[in-house]
């Protein structure tokens, strides 16, 4: 929800190296206090327990890496969206670092609801390239990609096949990884199921070695084509100006 | 090997939280480990959330980091799940900011601040690389440190730590330092090290004594040589001013307790509560001055991106500057943002619910007072002097200004009480309820309460402990008395209380049970879901000896205490007279706006209280409505003077 004075910005930014182990949620509380030590000004929701205006997309898993994460911030007064990498970057952990910025246009989809597609590089530990590809064959050519797994705390078994909009090996040897795109738009597959089936399809059980997922991209898809987040609701530039201040937060 | 990361870190992605072994806060620093340094690896023997706050370890950190010929990395427990991969892989435990092997470090210093996470002292020994036990440890091995409040009986862990240091750390981790780096330059063999540390005013080196026993008794504690203190004096800071540590606290990327800035604004606490350790161990008052705590709250909070600061002490609604503090954090939200603030306080009274209700203008969930007893007469024996009619009033102004929730906390099992004063707990919890729902009708308090245990140098230190049953139907009373109230009922597990007392006043024999029961599987004893009172039963009758002797009895008046070679400065008359005090239902009001008591810490030590003001902030006393203005006898420095010379 968007107040109508406000100032949304979109912000994308990469979580590279070890930070890769803090979870979604202290992601969010790092990034709210890099807000503060930047004073940026940033509008708080109402009532009993006043937050700061931030609504990330989706959430990333712990342990993976991503060049291509977004969040949206609600400002009470405008501010040069070319400012905020550097200046954010410095206020966050090492391997948080903001890497683009742009002025929203009013009332854009949140980020939840509009990114449709998200592409990962996978190294896959413990399993040669060779059935490694032979495992994607045979998964492009599945009708259904059933993999047990726990939604909401319940045993469930989901078929990945629908989501899965692209599988490829690229590369050669221990440098080979998969490039893999998955459609958010049907249940969504995540790829810690997706390589559970691919190991599955290679008749291989998960070695002791790490699998490296990196977030390449995130994609929303209008009228066929797919738009990078921060062009996808860039605002017209005459929004960009200061408009009228919006309550004080603290009042 | 320098770094172990390359092999953490595929283990990383199967443990719990994880980024709680990555290190990474903002304040930390990554030290070169440059020749000639003495590596300090400072441990917290309990998980990362609740071992990361703790300002000690933080003080010391900076402190180390700061010294030419020092430097400190952190560690805290792996939970069992990391603890299980490291050990199935020959992996030891390492340091957060380097990821170093323990054992590469010279000095592991470990803070203990809980009898229940003994056993996880061990674990990290073991984990570390180290033989436990100090005997078995060859001469270049780091050495074991201990420090924090429970280093005041030092007896059970005495096999285990090569060195405890008693009181405040700030100036004895230098000089150990110094001491360290002379004995490798001299190369001095291991016995003569610690033969040097404790020379260190402190610095307890329990190897050097010996224990004599008569029975069950302890008979007595002796040096082995004629040059080693007889009895060991505790540390004290004289003005808190002198160290505006942390400076740069530690912020972390995972959520811990007490998430927020912290500044401590005084240290010691002279209200004379006479089951706390804390208080009787920490003397005297030392209070930092307001200017710099405004400082280091204006400092922190900028840097750190908080929204939320606690000023710490052990009662802050008596620090002198607490108005002036108040005042400028709530007039400058401007340069600030939303900033709350919390100030854990000992005092029940109008004031106390004021300042909350200043500083906490949102978020007025829940407000907490600590009554501790049922009755006048039983708060008069724990020297606890707050009257119904102070918490009545306190508990009608926080309902009437928007809070909807009271905690209360209380204990059970203190000296003396009678089922009228375990039941008194129940009809101030129906009162306060009674007096909420005047303001609210959705209005809860909850009941808190925890079985009492005798610490140490405190007046309750020769009272002998409940038992489980005699607790549990304390509780059974008080749960009874409370049903359909509006009051919740929450109570610490008894059993747990029993092994924590066996541990608090422990001797030197305890080592060996403690030993057990980390050998059994026995780690993170004060996690409930881990604790079991089975593993410390059977450690006790392995060793021959009676849970109950040590936990039930009553101590006597001649009797050689585990700790009596151990002093935090406390005249032993002093003590014992106050818990005859305590059994005659007499309570003393606070030393540091009345005359001097002579319990021995100032007049002894050339030490004074340090405070602003000869009087409480707006007269608060406990509410004993007694005149405190009179000052004069007590050893006290006023702090506009003293930063006037």
């Amino acid at each position: 929800m968007r107040g109508e004075a406000g100032h949304p910005i979109r912000v994308r930014f990469s979580k590279l190296g070890k930070v890769r182990f803090v979870s979604h949620r202290d992601v969010a509380r790092a990034v709210e206090r890099a807000v503060r030590i930047e004073a940026l000004p940033v509008a708080f929701t109402q009532g009993f327990s006043p937050r700061p205006k931030v609504s990330f997309g989706l959430a990333l898993a712990v342990g993976y890496e991503s060049r291509a994460e977004y969040l949206d911030l609600e400002l009470r007064d405008a501010v040069d969206p070319e400012r905020l990498p550097a200046a954010l970057s410095a206020a966050l952990p090492p391997g948080l670092d903001v890497t683009g910025a742009t002025a929203l246009a009013a009332r854009a989809a949140a980020l939840q609801e509009a990114v449709s597609h998200v592409g990962y590089e996978v190294h896959v530990a413990d399993l040669a390239p060779a059935a490694l590809t032979d495992a994607t064959h045979a998964a492009l050519a599945a009708e259904t990609l059933p993999v047990p797994t726990t939604r909401k705390g319940r045993d469930v078994v989901v078929d990945l096949r629908p989501g899965l909009e692209h599988l490829d090996v690229v590369g050669e040897g221990p440098a080979a990884f998969l490039a893999v795109e998955l459609s958010t738009r049907t249940r969504s597959a995540r790829p810690a199921e997706l390589l559970a089936a691919l190991r599955s399809l290679a008749g291989v059980d998960a070695g002791d070695g790490e699998d490296r997922v990196l977030r390449t991209h995130q994609w929303i898809e209008r009228d066929g084509a797919r738009l990078e987040p921060l062009e996808a609701d860039r605002a017209p530039l005459a929004s960009a100006e200061a408009g009228p201040r919006a309550l004080e937060a603290c009042a | 090997m320098t770094t172990v990361w390359p092999r953490i870190e595929p283990l990383l992605a199967r443990v719990e939280k994880p980024a709680r072994y990555i290190g990474m806060e903002s304040g930390s620093v990554t030290p070169e480990h440059r020749n000639g340094q003495v590596s300090w690896l400072l441990l917290y023997p309990d998980t990362y959330e609740i071992g990361l706050p703790n300002q000690g370890l933080q003080i010391l950190y900076e402190i180390l980091n700061e010294r030419p010929d020092a430097c400190a990395e952190r560690a805290y427990a792996p939970w069992v799940d990391l603890e299980a991969e490291l050990r199935a892989r020959g992996l030891p435990l390492f340091s957060l900011e380097t990821h170093r092997p323990a054992s590469a470090f010279d000095i592991l210093a470990f803070n203990l601040s809980a009898e229940l996470i003994y056993t996880n002292v061990l674990n990290c020994i073991d984990l570390a690389g180290l033989p436990v036990r100090v005997e078995d440890r060859p001469d270049d091995a780091p050495l074991v440190l201990a420090g924090g409040h429970c280093a005041y009986n030092p007896e059970p862990l005495a096999d285990f730590i090569d060195a405890f240091v008693i009181g405040d750390g700030e100036e004895a981790v230098g000089e150990i330092t110094a001491v360290v780096a002379a004995a490798r330059e001299h190369r001095h063999s291991r016995a003569q090290l610690l033969r040097d540390l404790a020379t260190i005013p402190g610095v307890y080196v329990p190897s050097l004594y010996e224990v004599h026993y008569d029975g069950p008794a302890v008979a007595g504690i002796e040096p082995r040589y004629p040059d080693v203190a007889t009895r060991v004096e505790k540390r004290t800071v004289a003005d808190l001013a002198d160290w505006p540590y942390p400076k740069h606290q530690l912020i972390p990327l995972v959520e811990v307790v007490h998430d927020r800035l912290n500044v401590e604004v005084f240290r010691g606490c002279t209200r004379g509560c006479r089951f706390c350790q804390a208080g009787m161990i920490t003397r005297p008052v030392r209070e930092r001055p307001a200017e710099q705590v405004r400082t280091m709250v204006r400092e922190g909070l900028r840097r750190s991106g908080y929204d939320e600061v606690a000023l710490t002490s052990l009662s802050s609604a008596d620090f002198s500057g607490i108005d002036d503090v108040v005042t400028d954090l709530v007039g400058d939200q401007e340069g600030t943002g939303c900033v709350s603030l919390s100030l854990p306080s000992l005092r029940v009274d109008a004031f106390t619910v004021g300042l909350a209700s200043q500083i906490q203008r949102v978020r007025r969930t829940g407000l907490t007072f600590a009554p501790e007893a049922g009755t006048w007469r039983l708060r008069s024996v724990i020297n606890k002097l707050i009257t119904e009619d102070d918490l009545y009033a306190s508990v009608d102004a926080a309902y009437s200004q928007g809070w909807r929730r009271v905690k209360l906390y209380f204990m059970v099992g203190l000296p003396t009480e009678m089922d009228d004063d375990t039941l008194g707990i129940a009809e101030l919890a129906r009162t306060v309820v009674a007096i909420g729902r005047r303001h609210t009708k959705g209005a809860t308090a909850t009941v808190s309460v925890g079985g009492f245990v005798p610490k140490p140098h405190t007046p309750f230190q020769w009272f002998g402990q409940n038992d489980i049953p005699e607790l549990g139907r304390k509780v059974g009373l008080l749960r009874d008395a409370l049903r359909r109230s509006g009051a919740q009922v929450r109570w610490h597990d008894p059993a747990a209380t029993f092994a924590e007392g066996i541990a608090s006043r422990g001797d030197r024999r305890i080592g060996r049970v403690i030993e057990r029961v980390w050998r059994s599987g026995g780690t993170f004893q004060e996690w409930s879901e881990r604790f079991a009172l089975d593993r410390w039963l059977d450690a006790m009758a392995a060793e021959g000896l009676d849970p109950h002797w040590y936990v039930t009895r009553h101590r006597h008046r001649d009797e050689v205490l585990p700790w009596a070679h151990i002093s935090a400065g406390l005249h032993e008359d002093f003590l014992w007279d106050d818990w005859q005090s305590a059994l005659a239902e007499h309570g003393l009001p606070d030393c540091r706006w009345t005359p001097c008591y002579d319990c021995g810490v100032c007049t002894d030590h050339a030490l004074e209280h340090v405070v602003g003001s000869a009087v409480p902030p707006a007269g608060g006393s406990q509410g004993t409505g007694q005149d405190l203005s009179e000052g004069g006898a007590v050893p006290v420095r006023f702090l506009e003077v003293a930063r006037a010379r």
